[in-house]
């Protein structure tokens, strides 16, 4: 399972990548395996305000439909509409082409609690043992 | 297997498990008063007993009436045919395929029938079927509000009375503003639609003919709700559609009704079947499933569940809908009614109710002191102003033998001298001359 470093990760699967104040949000390559053939995305609104913990998005896969959450607080500044025309790029690149959407964060401090690569990593074996 | 639930010691095992010592201090917490005195059920009696029973029970109900009821459900002929199919144990003991792919065969049955109900209507995608046509107008409304964001619903009056207490039922306790146009002589009033449509309106539903027959052009309505990003839903009866135009030819973005009238018969209740149907960019939107046909790796053609993916089984708590049910052995059989009919049958149909229902119009139009309603053209039912009180005038016609309409002031104010009467290709002139002598002789 590719887990890169330098992003953050939640529990729920999403990843995060902190620039400045803009938070560049995905789904972790094991969220797209276990999903399977990805068939629709849902994207936000751009300029929607969004909670921490809330759904962002919606991915679809032949046989389930799945939420999406906020890793952190902000407004959506940009989402990704390739992603809606050609959803296997989800399956091809999460971390790469497959961003979904980027917030411009609330509160940084919201960060705490998120996961780094090892705990992640830690995490789905724990999952997965 | 015994049919007997549980034994003596499975029920003191169950007590003793719970920690209760008996059935009574089971139900301590009520109160004895509360409690029932008796069952007041009969001793039991034998099979030819009950039957005799039930049988002299039954045959209190009048069912030889010629029938001009319609007001949403309509006396339509059902070809020996559908019965013989429908009956087919392969579809008749099936259940909702959730086994989906191991059932290409009602598979293909649905997709035949999703493929037909877009046809009938013109739209792009139709689900595998709904309760009914009630239903059908919550779903559609629903996938309005979800698809604008938006939560003010403007609702024609002409739009059958049933539907809008089921909205209202299924609505209360959500958040959503409703409001409820007139109809004036007989078509919907666009100024009081206009006047309510604004920026936070999601639909605008309207019905095709409307409840009291009256057919009408909707499209001016549909084109003004997209001006202020409202979807239009028009509700249609579909053996109209064998000559009116369909709901996409008036700029619908999702069209329902009720499926009865394509071959189930009319029961007190039914089982009956809604359906839905809606533009392409909709189709997520649309509860329950559809099915889709492909190829395998080996270039065979076959059929799966595409769009189930939002369904209540799959996805309990968000789930596009947790009242869709498939009515699937309905949607077969009104599969099974078009394919039979085919298009140019669909056309003939509609012009013979439509036909009959104006001949009708006419014999009635001459017993003195009856007045028709002819502001606007109806298909296959109209509105007739007795001298004196519907109500009254049904129950002599049924002394009669005939059902003779649906008396309006049971739904609208006012018009308690109003009686919908509804003529269908069953109906033959000599029923016609009869219930227009009938009549005549009631008043």
């Amino acid at each position: 399972m590719n887990i890169p470093e330098g992003l953050l990760y939640t529990r729920e699967h999403e990843w995060v990548k902190i620039e400045s104040d803009m938070a560049t949000i995905g789904i972790t390559d094991y969220a797209q395996f276990s999903l399977g053939d990805i068939t629709f995305v849902q994207l936000p609104a751009p300029g929607a305000d969004i909670q921490k913990s809330s759904v962002i998005a919606t991915v679809e896969s032949v046989k389930a439909a799945s939420d999406v959450y906020a890793p952190l607080s902000g407004k959506v500044a940009r989402i990704n509409e390739e992603i809606v025309a050609n959803p296997e790029i989800v399956n091809q690149s999460p971390y790469e082409k497959a961003w979904f959407a980027v917030i411009k964060t609330r509160d940084l401090s919201e960060k705490q609690g998120l996961l780094d690569q090892y705990e992640y990593k830690k995490y789905l074996d724990e999952l997965n043992a | 297997m015994n049919y007997i639930p549980h034994t003596e010691e499975q029920t003191r095992q169950m007590l003793e498990a719970i920690g209760v010592s008996s059935i009574d201090e089971l139900f301590d917490g009520i109160k004895p008063e509360l409690r029932p005195k008796s069952f007041n059920i009969p001793q039991s009696l034998s099979e030819q007993e009950v039957i005799s029973r039930l049988s002299r029970i039954a045959q209190k109900n009048i069912v030889s009436l010629k029938n001009f009821l319609g007001a949403g459900f309509y006396d339509h002929y059902i070809p020996a045919a559908v019965d013989m199919m429908a009956g087919r144990s392969e579809f008749y003991t099936a259940y909702t395929p959730y086994q989906a792919e191991c059932s290409q065969g009602w598979l293909q049955a649905i997709y035949e029938y999703q493929s037909m109900i877009c046809q009938l209507t013109g739209m792009d995608c139709a689900n595998s079927s709904l309760y009914d046509g009630g239903t059908a107008i919550y779903e559609a409304a629903m996938m309005a509000i979800r698809a604008t964001g938006r939560t003010k619903i403007i609702m024609d009056s002409g739009l059958n009375m049933i539907y809008r207490t089921m909205l209202y039922t299924y609505m209360s306790n959500l958040n959503i503003e409703f409001v409820e146009t007139p109809v004036i002589h007989g078509q919907s009033c666009r100024e009081e639609i206009f006047r309510y449509l604004d920026e936070k309106t999601a639909a605008v539903v309207t019905q095709n003919p409307n409840f009291f027959g009256a057919v009408d052009d909707h499209s001016d309505i549909a084109q003004k709700a997209h001006s202020v990003g409202a979807l239009s839903i028009i509700s249609v009866y579909p053996v109209s559609l064998g000559m009116l135009k369909t709901p996409a030819e008036m700029g619908a973005d999702i069209a329902t009704g009720e499926g009865q009238s394509l071959g189930m018969p009319l029961s007190f209740g039914g089982p009956y079947l809604g359906f839905i149907a809606c533009k392409q960019a909709l189709t997520r939107k649309m509860p329950g499933r559809i099915v889709g046909a492909g190829t395998d790796r080996e270039g065979r053609r076959g059929f799966v569940l595409t769009l189930q993916a939002r369904e209540q089984h799959i996805r309990r708590e968000r789930a596009t809908s947790n009242i869709c049910s498939n009515e699937a052995l309905c949607a077969l059989r009104a599969g099974i009614y078009l394919s039979l009919l085919g298009k140019t049958g669909m056309e003939e149909l509609a012009r013979l109710n439509y036909d009959k229902c104006e001949y009708a119009k006419d014999c009635v139009e001459k017993i003195p002191g009856l007045k028709v309603k002819r502001s606007s053209p109806t298909f296959n039912e109209f509105t007739i102003a007795l001298p004196r009180n519907a109500d009254v005038v049904v129950e002599k016609m049924i002394d009669k033998g005939f059902a003779p309409g649906f008396p309006l002031g049971k739904f609208y104010k006012g018009m308690n001298n109003y009686l919908l009467v509804a003529v269908t290709e069953k109906r033959t002139k000599e029923d016609i001359e009869q219930f227009v002598q009938a009549l005549e002789k009631v008043l």
